[in-house]
């Protein structure tokens, strides 16, 4: 299969030359097109910084991240934006969508930003809004429907634009179980039917369950990485658990 | 010490926030230095008496305004500093938590205040006292003064002054800072950041009704100011196009975002372009919430652009007429015929001698030869005896019209005598003036009056034809179905109540001259020369005047300069407390608009975020940050300026009416620097301002 994001050899450091911490120390793996993978690990084990790292909100020290053959810590200033614009799509643990916009808009907001045709925007957004079945709440405001609603709009604007990676991060955090169940099978349809590529953060080992791949991280390392292969969705989980009792619970390991 | 440290850094790190307040106070302190400390600027004027004296006048009238203006100004720099110490919430909650008291919190902004109220005093004196040497040139040019010379001039006086009252301001907002941090509780600034706000949203239909109904009464209002002028004679008039004007101007602000929302949300290709849905999303939320704000300012501005412009073109107008209305350099008139018991203007009997009943008989230039005048100052003279008939009144003028006008207007001086002059005695007069001469027939009559109100009540009864008037004897009927224009006493205006010009032929005796009229220019070709001989008649040491006084001779008159020098005087008051208020309005109006859109601002850190992730590029998001504050300054301005159309028409209307149009336009450009200037700076500072706080982390 076609390899769509690649990061070799990637290191991030904070601090000063007397007191360096990595948070990242030499993370290499490959995300194939059209994999569901998840990334999990502690709180401080440097997870979101991977995130923000591909998703260019934050720049590597040293190493390369290549998405579709394209160096991504080569590009400044207004092609980074592009690419963002263009190439990715979010989803966060706090939604992220605008107050005063209605969910419609909020939706149109990606593609207007990207400058595309008027009318593809409405033919887009209804569409994309009909398979995550928000339709009746297209004319809502954000403050009017429920969180897992809310995620779903989320959703949509970050997959309207047709990317070529979705990053989430933490994105059932804010969520009860049922909705994060429901927002969970969005995701799955949105891997599975509309192919789209899917990098998820999280520390929560049902919402984990349902990736394909799952990689741990530990110190900013790469600790173990889990293949759901043929597993059913609950086999999978309970290997998640078993690699995080290993890890060291899901909290620290700090005894 | 920590305090004083701690302070310091701090203004170090928020001077960009400092900025409008800086710039407020700095504004506030030039101006109100600029206007108090004209009085050491005649230092460096040659002006005579009478300029002195109304420069007295408008010094006094100028500290009156700016006790007016210091409370605008303490309130403004009171506001102001509320949104400072709002913005700083946060900070001074970690203060808090690190177990600092609120006294040492209050300390702390007290040394800050200092601090920055010390600065800026400084920086706008050095402002104020630089640009009053322009103020010199200014008021030289509006009283045509001449510059002696030109000399740096520093008024200690009202550079105390300055320091004085707003040491007393600066006091109001520490008093005012302190109160508010005594009010703090630990958990309020800590969550001061988050907010979470509800969006109202207007009816889109009711927005377009309400706007399509506020456009209607502005509408009207307009048309009752600018067409129908004359229908508002009295001040109780005006107050219904002023409600009008004011619901209008609410009703708009409380519609227009909603009305171009629901308008532009049916354009797709604009709606759905960039950021624009961002845009006017925002402006639609935050207008609701400041409709009043938004009137208010657009009024202000309003008022600001009306003041401005039409009191400096007041100037132009007024002096337009006043060259018109003073051809020659002087008028003298003495009452003929005195009696030997009569009623002076105030009502008192006085009683004459009999030299004063003899010389009352005599012409005027008689009089003055007898007096020690040597004639030679004097060219061009023209005397003429004017005559009135005592049963001739205003009220038998008006004939068949008498109970109707009496009616509207009931206190006009209905049984005054009118005044009469033979026709060829008026055109000299109107030979040396420049002005048109008249010919009549044996048995008409010509009525000559330009002042505004009475021509409308005289031409009422002419053209009812049925005011034959019977003069010495004879009956006469009018040439003309109107007044005609003209006048034979200078003045600042058209104010010529009503002259009757009669044939030669007509049988008026010299029982009947109530008074006799002199006209000369003054035999000199230098304006020197002709100050020289306006002494003669002004100053009270001449011999003339001297004499006169002693043989009890009353003579009245007006000269040319006099004229010139009171009318300067007065429209030179009104334009500066016009300029002052019209600054200070300005200011105030830019302060509050800046200070709302920064509040916005950083309310929305968190949006303008969430377009960052999203993948909005910096280019964009500033884009649509300048696009709302540039609508946000844009409207209540393009509001005033049309308000400000009408309001300019209807002033100059009620002002002279003489004013044309092409004669505004140096005034409205001053009046588009001044406040392009100042709005402008205020615009930019809030930009830039916006721009910083958006960056902030979130």
């Amino acid at each position: 299969m076609e390899k769509l994001l690649k990061v070799q050899n990637v290191e991030k450091y904070y601090g000063n030359k007397s007191n360096i911490t990595k948070a990242i120390d030499n993370i290499s793996f490959d995300v194939e097109k059209g994999e569901f993978i998840g990334i999990m690990g502690a709180s401080g084990s440097g997870k979101t910084t991977l995130l923000n790292c591909i998703s260019t909100i934050d720049k590597v020290t040293t190493g390369h991240i290549f998405i579709d053959g394209d160096d991504i810590t080569k590009l400044r200033g207004n092609n980074l934006n592009k690419f963002r614009r263009e190439e990715l799509g979010f989803i966060f643990q706090d939604f992220n969508l605008l107050d005063t916009l209605t969910c419609y808009e909020n939706i149109a907001l990606a593609l207007t930003i990207k400058k595309e045709k008027t009318k593809e925007i409405e033919r887009k957004v209804l569409e994309i809004a009909k398979k995550l079945d928000i339709l009746d709440i297209l004319n809502k405001y954000p403050y009017e429907v429920s969180g897992g609603q809310k995620q779903r709009v989320a959703s949509a604007r970050a997959i309207i634009t047709s990317p070529k990676l979705v990053l989430a991060d933490e994105p059932t955090g804010a969520l009860d179980s049922k909705s994060a169940r429901g927002l969970l099978e969005n995701f799955k349809y949105l891997n599975q039917s509309l192919n789209a590529t899917i990098l998820m953060v999280t520390h929560d080992a049902f919402t984990a369950s349902y990736a394909s791949r799952i990689l741990f991280i530990k110190d900013g390392k790469l600790f173990n990485e889990l293949i759901k292969a043929n597993d059913t969705r609950k086999e999978f989980f309970e290997k998640i658990i078993e690699v995080q009792t290993l890890l060291g619970g899901d909290l620290n390991a700090c005894f | 010490m920590l305090v004083f440290k701690l302070s310091l850094k701090n203004m170090k790190k928020s001077l960009k926030d400092y900025a409008i307040y800086f710039l407020t106070l700095v504004l506030g302190v030039a101006i109100f230095y600029m206007f108090n400390s004209i009085d050491s600027q005649q230092a460096m004027l040659k002006v005579s008496a009478a300029q002195t004296e109304m420069i007295k006048l408008m010094i006094s009238m100028l500290s009156f305004v700016s006790v007016f203006v210091s409370v605008i100004l303490g309130l403004l720099i009171v506001y102001a500093n509320n949104f400072l110490i709002n913005r700083r919430k946060k900070e001074f909650g970690i203060y808090m938590t690190l177990g600092m008291g609120k006294r040492q919190i209050s300390k702390i902004i007290l040394i800050e205040t200092l601090f920055v109220g010390v600065i800026s005093l400084v920086v706008g004196l050095f402002l104020g006292i630089f640009a009053s040497q322009f103020m010199s040139i200014l008021v030289a040019k509006l009283f045509e003064a001449d510059m002696s010379e030109f000399t740096f001039v520093f008024s200690k006086s009202a550079c105390i002054k300055t320091c004085f009252y707003f040491a007393v301001m600066y006091l109001a907002v520490m008093i005012f800072n302190t109160l508010a941090v005594s009010r703090y509780k630990l958990i309020n600034l800590i969550n001061a950041n988050r907010q979470n706000e509800k969006v109202k949203i207007r009816n889109p239909i009711l927005a377009v009704l309400i706007f399509v109904i506020g456009t209607l009464l502005l509408s009207y209002a307009y048309y009752i100011v600018a067409v129908k002028t004359n229908t508002l004679r009295e001040e109780k008039d005006l107050i219904k196009p002023i409600l009008l004007g004011l619901t209008g101007t609410v009703a708009i602000f409380w519609s227009l975002s909603g009305f171009i929302l629901t308008t532009i949300k049916k354009v797709k290709s604009i709606y759905l372009k960039n950021t624009n849905m961002f845009v006017l999303r925002q402006i639609n939320n935050k207008i609701n919430t400041t409709v009043i704000s938004m009137s208010i300012i657009c009024i202000m501005l309003f008022m600001t652009i009306t003041i401005l412009s039409s009191s400096l073109s007041l100037r132009n107008s007024m002096q337009g007429d006043l060259i018109e209305m003073t051809p020659v350099d002087i008028n003298l008139e003495k009452i003929a015929n005195l009696p030997e018991v009569y009623k002076n203007q105030y009502g008192k009997e006085k009683h004459t001698t009999l030299a004063q009943r003899e010389d009352s008989k005599i012409p005027i230039s008689e009089t003055l030869k007898n007096n020690g005048l040597d004639m030679s100052v004097l060219k061009d003279i023209v005397e003429i005896p004017i005559y009135t008939q005592e049963d001739l009144t205003v009220e038998k003028f008006l004939g068949n019209k008498f109970n109707e006008i009496k009616e509207e207007f009931p206190f006009l001086m209905y049984e005054t005598a009118e005044t009469i002059i033979k026709v060829s005695d008026y055109n000299k007069i109107a030979e040396l003036y420049g002005i048109e001469k008249y010919s009549l027939n044996e048995d008409e009559y010509i009525m000559l009056c330009d002042f505004d109100s009475q021509v409308q009540i005289r031409n009422k009864a002419l053209a009812s034809k049925t005011n034959d008037l019977e003069i010495a004897g004879k009956i006469y009927k009018s040439k003309y179905n109107e007044c005609k224009k003209g006048f034979i006493n200078m003045s600042t205006s058209h104010t010529n109540t009503g002259i009757l010009l009669v044939p030669d032929s007509c049988n008026l005796t010299d029982k009947n001259k109530e008074k006799h009229f002199f006209v000369a220019n003054y035999n000199a070709t230098t304006d020197e020369g002709k100050k020289e001989i306006e002494k003669i008649f002004t100053d009270l040491n001449s011999n003339l005047i001297q004499n006169l006084d002693k043989n009890g001779i009353e003579i009245d008159g007006v000269s040319k300069i006099t004229l010139i020098q009171s009318s300067l005087g007065l429209t030179t008051i009104i334009i500066f407390i016009a300029i002052y208020l019209g600054l200070i309005f300005l200011i105030a109006s830019s302060v509050i608009l800046a200070l709302k859109q920064l509040t916005e601002s950083s309310d929305n850190k968190e949006r303008y975020a969430i377009l960052r992730k999203i993948g909005c590029d910096e280019k964009m998001i500033n884009k649509s940050l300048f696009s709302q504050i540039a609508i946000f300054f844009g409207m209540p301005l393009i509001l005033a300026i049309i308000h400000s159309i009408f309001g300019i028409k209807f002033a100059l209307n009620l002002l002279s009416g003489l004013t044309k149009t092409s004669e505004l336009i140096p005034s409205i450009v001053i009046t588009t620097i001044i406040i392009g200037g100042i709005y402008g700076a205020y615009f930019f500072a809030t930009y830039f301002e916006s721009k910083n706080i958006i960056k902030e982390e979130v």
